[in-house]
């Protein structure tokens, strides 16, 4: 868990989350997630029929690459919420960068906690999701 | 949608883990687990996305003896589903998108644990985008019990429908 007397508003955290990213991975989430939707592995299905111009990552998948980022920091057990906005596809090849930005540290229900802003991007710096948290710190 | 029974389990957990790239020994070794201050294995924090292995009409998933699905086999496209639950997904039919999700957390969720859900529908609202024609979004919110009754996980999920597929 992050403590109170080591971090500063404006404290950044910067993690790689996948690099070339497979779509065997991207197959590995639909199987863990239960979320089947041919447009994330059916490669036939989504140029042929959906029209895009390949297979993507599923948002959630996205966001759980964003939330090893974010619990690596903040510590096991201590997030209190986690939001996102999935703002462009993520494709397989791509690569992912996530930040969280510490943009206040303040009292909650009896606890003092970190609000950060979140961004992922690709390897065009692209925002592929734009989000926030806040979690529990020891004060 | 409900679902009854979301079983909490650590091998379900450990491959949850590994597909978002996630190594950390908290989600798959017990003996580490029990001796931190959390005591057992726990959930990574969009876990509870995988409820839809426990929705008996999850619609984004083959049905064994079920009707066609839509992916390719011999044909590019099967059978278009008719619309089923979907809510614990990214909402919306079957071309629909995921536009946002937020958790909130109020307790951890652990190996064992044997949660239920419910989930209701909230806002709707439509906008315009040069991206993908009109966008229809949907708002569902998903609540989390375990099995001592107490509320664990309030999930919002905001799924879109465009008009046609987003331009890249």
């Amino acid at each position: 868990m992050l403590k109170e007397n080591e971090i500063t508003i404006g404290d950044t955290h910067t993690a790689t989350l996948v690099e070339d990213l497979k779509r065997t991975q991207i197959v590995q989430y639909a199987g863990a997630s239960g979320d089947y939707n041919p447009l994330h592995t059916d490669e036939i299905f989504t140029t042929q029929v959906a029209g895009y111009p390949s297979v993507f990552a599923h948002g959630m998948l996205s966001m759980g690459l964003t939330g090893t980022m974010l619990t690596n920091y903040v510590g096991d057990g201590a997030l209190k919420k986690y939001g996102v906005r999935f703002t462009n596809q993520v494709w397989p090849g791509d690569t992912l960068t996530s930040t969280a930005t510490i943009i206040d540290i303040r009292d909650q229900e009896g606890e003092r906690v970190v609000d950060l802003q979140i961004e992922t991007t690709n390897q065009n710096d692209v925002a592929v999701i734009t989000g926030n948290a806040t979690a529990k710190i020891e004060s | 949608m409900a679902i009854d029974k979301f079983l909490v389990e650590a091998s379900h957990i450990m491959m949850f883990a590994r597909s978002v790239g996630d190594a950390n020994p908290i989600y798959h070794d017990e003996e580490y687990a029990k001796k931190t201050d959390l005591g057992a294995i726990i959930a990574p924090p969009t876990f509870a996305q995988s409820s839809a292995q426990f929705d008996p009409n999850y619609f984004l998933r083959p049905k064994i003896g079920g009707e066609g699905w839509f992916g390719s086999g011999k044909e590019a496209s099967g059978a278009i589903p008719s619309s089923g639950s979907g809510e614990s997904g990214g909402g919306g039919a079957a071309m629909g998108l995921h536009a946002e999700q937020h958790f909130e957390y109020h307790l951890p969720v652990k190996a064992g644990d044997i949660l239920n859900a419910t989930t209701k529908p909230g806002n709707t609202w439509e906008k315009e985008s040069k991206r993908a024609g009109k966008l229809k979004f949907s708002e569902s919110v998903t609540e989390y019990r375990n099995q001592n009754g107490d509320l664990v996980i309030t999930a919002t999920g905001v799924g879109v429908q465009t008009e046609r597929a987003v331009d890249s």
